[in-house]
């Protein structure tokens, strides 16, 4: 994959941004605290959070790549397999059984959303099918809850949650976060390599330009929305578990999709290492923010933060930092 | 052969119309009773528990008093979600039901109150929010249609700091300590501050905010500024649904100690400890009822309800959960608010205009609570025109991993400060809404 110059650019100028702004806040202002180890944890924090980020606009960037979709349903899936999982585990099947009954119900799932809804949309306008996604989402929500009740349940899978200290104590790192930063890194490379180095990754980046243009030279477009949707199944099963282990298994976890939304107007939505590097970005910039920007403007700031980081981004790169540039001639 | 018919025909339809109006009056005879609750979105895991144990209590006034002086009650839901306008919806469509309308309305959310809070005084239908929305609200002679008993956010407030004090050895020894607030940064998280910043004035501890946006999912910044650069000691949390464990979670990461972490007792049920897990061991909560099942109300709720399959919970094991004792608790509230009414206005179905006057003299008494088998469940009640919170008094637990223990009594808010903050806030809401205060004298 070439880099352009100006992304490069971009990103040196961006990391520059991040330490220089954090430091000389603690220069001015005595409500900031700033000290170098103090200064890494939070960034290092941030980048762990980050790639937790990515694993969730993973799943958007997968389904959008192979059908110019923004699938909105991305986040009622790790709700559902998340939900489903933890049933599965409840009713006495041992975990790693349970995941795979899991994931053989996502694979299903692919099944039957391209059975029911996507087929009969085919080169329909994306907003119909956006908006089909929208109805997915609904759906889900409601039959998880439906199936497995709307009690909070517990995903426990081992990872110890303790504060670990680094770097002669200095600095803290919390073991779950690089645990599962660590398994989401995994999953993003090998998803990477599939896309580019694959067959199938190759159709789908063909359905992704033109519906009618890739039925025509053969590719067999239902098998591929069934696969793409089976994988984005798998990568909402894995965010789910991670999210999960992390914040109990209930309805809120639908709304991690909002955490994933400024990392793909940052990274681009059809780029699979964009969504990683801003993961990374948004990451580190809305925690570093809250903590050095934020006690100026009395608090709270992440949230929205993340957003406008993304916003500014697209003023220099409209297509996000790794999106497609469009050109249409009229 | 004509008139026969016509001697028939009469005497028909006078026994239709009479078993018509037999039927009327038999209708007549329920008091309807609507319940806005969430069972649905976000924040279900809390509501669910609530609804069971209000629903439960009803249910078990009807099996086994056949209702509350021989009139049956009549309990009709509405899911709100958690929506402030579902909750609206929802109020609209269940205020003229039933034949006296809705009694009183329990919102269960700080936003739904405030969007009722002139529908409520212009329908003449009591608004009753238990531990949530306006605090001032406690000031009855400009709140004649709203009630907050037990407690309020003000008065939680003073309370956790009170229980600090004594934690310390007394209000002298806070002079200096840091305390921070971790909130839900909302109408209802930030209703604590104002109590909190006059009380760091007055005892000289350095108090912090921590807003946390909504839902919470993310917190690891504010942590990691509280727990490797503030340091305090103790923060205070008035959070909310997976807040809450997000942030007993992040405690646990920055290694800040759980048991000088306290939360409000929306931050203390206990769906909000099981995903936190083992991080959750020694947090500490406040709450206005204690928690178990093993008090008289349980066992009459076991053996009338769910041993006849009747319960309005999936199972009986959760009946003894902190929001479940809540939801007993705000249907002890209006119940024993009809029960006065009916005393005054006889024995039928009572408007909400009749349980507003007799929320004015509300008062459960420790000998009532013994009577419903609720003695040490909750602490006794009792209002006034003027007083609409009570002695607003909390306890503090403390989670084993499993359960709450209670590890506080009944601690008691400084009822002067807080009487005199009421008042100041409702007198400007007054001006601003042009309200003549009512006379109690």
């Amino acid at each position: 994959m070439r880099i352009e110059r100006d992304v490069i650019y971009i990103i040196i100028v961006t990391l520059f941004l991040m330490v220089a702004i954090p430091w000389t806040m603690g220069q001015i202002s005595e409500d900031i605290f700033f000290e170098w180890p103090f200064f890494f944890e939070v960034a290092i924090g941030g980048l762990l959070a980050g790639v937790m980020y990515s694993l969730v606009a993973l799943g958007f960037v997968l389904i959008f790549k192979a059908s110019g979709v923004f699938n909105f349903a991305q986040g009622a899936m790790v709700l559902f397999s998340a939900l489903t999982l933890v049933g599965l585990n409840e009713l006495g099947m041992p975990i790693w059984l349970a995941i795979i009954a899991t994931l053989v119900v996502m694979l299903l799932l692919a099944v039957v959303i391209e059975r029911v809804v996507l087929r009969s949309l085919v080169n329909q306008e994306h907003i119909i099918l956006f908006m089909a996604t929208i109805g997915i989402t609904y759906f889900l929500d409601g039959f998880g809850q439906t199936l497995w009740g709307s009690e909070v349940k517990t995903l426990n899978l081992g990872i110890p949650s303790d504060p670990g200290f680094y770097f002669d104590g200095k600095i803290l790192i919390n073991d779950f976060d690089l645990v599962a930063a660590l398994l989401a890194g995994v999953l993003v490379i090998v998803l990477a390599l599939f896309f580019q180095y694959t067959r199938i990754g190759r159709a789908l980046r063909a359905v992704a330009d033109d519906h009618q243009a890739a039925l025509s030279v053969g590719i067999p477009l239902k098998h591929i929305w069934v696969i793409v949707w089976a994988v984005a199944g798998i990568v909402a099963l894995v965010a789910g578990i991670m999210w999960g282990s992390k914040l109990g298994v209930q309805f809120s976890l639908a709304l991690i999709a909002l955490k994933a939304l400024p990392v793909l107007i940052l990274g681009g939505f059809t780029s699979v290492p964009g969504a990683i590097v801003g993961g990374l970005i948004i990451g580190a910039g809305e925690k570093l923010a809250e903590v050095f920007i934020a006690p100026l403007i009395g608090g709270g700031i992440e949230d929205w933060f993340a957003y406008m980081l993304a916003l500014a981004f697209l003023v220099f790169r409209p297509q996000g930092l790794f999106g497609e540039k469009i050109i249409e001639r009229v | 052969m004509t008139i026969k018919r016509l001697k028939t025909g009469i005497i028909a339809a006078a026994t239709i119309s009479a078993c018509l109006a037999g039927s009327a009056a038999m209708a007549m005879e329920s008091q309807f009773i609507g319940s806005l609750v969430y069972r649905t979105g976000p924040y279900a895991p809390g509501g669910i528990p609530w609804a069971d144990g209000f629903a439960d209590y009803i249910e078990l006034l009807n099996a086994r008093d056949g209702g509350i002086n021989g009139v049956k009650l009549e309990l009709e839901e509405c899911d709100t979600a958690y929506n402030t306008d579902k909750g609206v919806e929802c109020y609209e469509r269940l205020k003229n039901k039933g034949s006296t309308g809705m009694p009183a309305v329990m919102p269960l959310s700080t936003g739904i109150t405030y969007a009722l809070l002139d529908r409520v005084v212009a329908d003449k239908i009591p608004l009753i929010t238990s531990g949530y929305g306006r605090a001032d609200a406690a000031d009855g002679r400009v709140f004649p249609y709203v009630f907050v008993p037990p407690a309020t956010y003000w008065g939680g407030a003073d309370i956790a700091i009170n229980y600090i004090a004594s934690q310390e050895g007394g209000y002298g020894n806070l002079k200096g300590k840091k305390i921070a607030l971790v909130y839900h940064d909302s109408a209802y998280g930030k209703e604590p501050i104002n109590t909190l910043n006059t009380l760091a004035e007055q005892l000289g501890f350095k108090f912090f905010e921590f807003p946390v946006p909504h839902p919470g999912l993310e917190q690891k910044a504010t942590w990691l500024k509280i727990g490797r650069q503030i340091r305090p000691d103790y923060v205070l949390m008035w959070g909310w649904g997976v807040m809450n464990a997000t942030a007993i979670k992040e405690a646990a990461a920055v290694g800040f100690p759980r048991d000088k972490f306290i939360g409000v007792w929306w931050s203390g049920n206990d769906a909000d400890m099981v995903p936190a897990g083992d991080a959750a061991i020694g947090y500490k909560s406040l709450q206005f009822n204690s928690v178990g099942s093993d008090f008289g109300i349980h066992q009459q709720i076991r053996s009338e309800l769910y041993a006849k399959g009747k319960g309005a919970a999936s199972s009986v094991e959760g009946t003894g959960e902190v929001a479940y004792n809540r939801g007993i608790q705000s249907a002890l509230i209006l119940t024993e608010a009809l029960r006065t009414a009916m005393a005054e206005f006889g024995n039928r179905p009572m408007t909400g205009e009749q349980v507003a006057w007799a929320m004015d003299r509300l008062n459960i008494t420790q000998e009532r609570l013994k009577e419903v088998g609720a003695d040490g469940l909750f602490d006794p009640i009792q209002l006034s025109c003027a007083d609409h919170q009570g002695k607003g008094r909390a306890r503090v637990t403390q989670w084993d991993g499993k359960q709450w223990q209670a590890i506080s009594d009944w601690i008691e808010p400084n009822l002067n400060m807080l009487r005199a903050m009421y008042e100041k806030s409702a007198a400007a809401y007054a001006k601003e809404k042009g309200i003549t205060p009512r006379d109690c004298k």
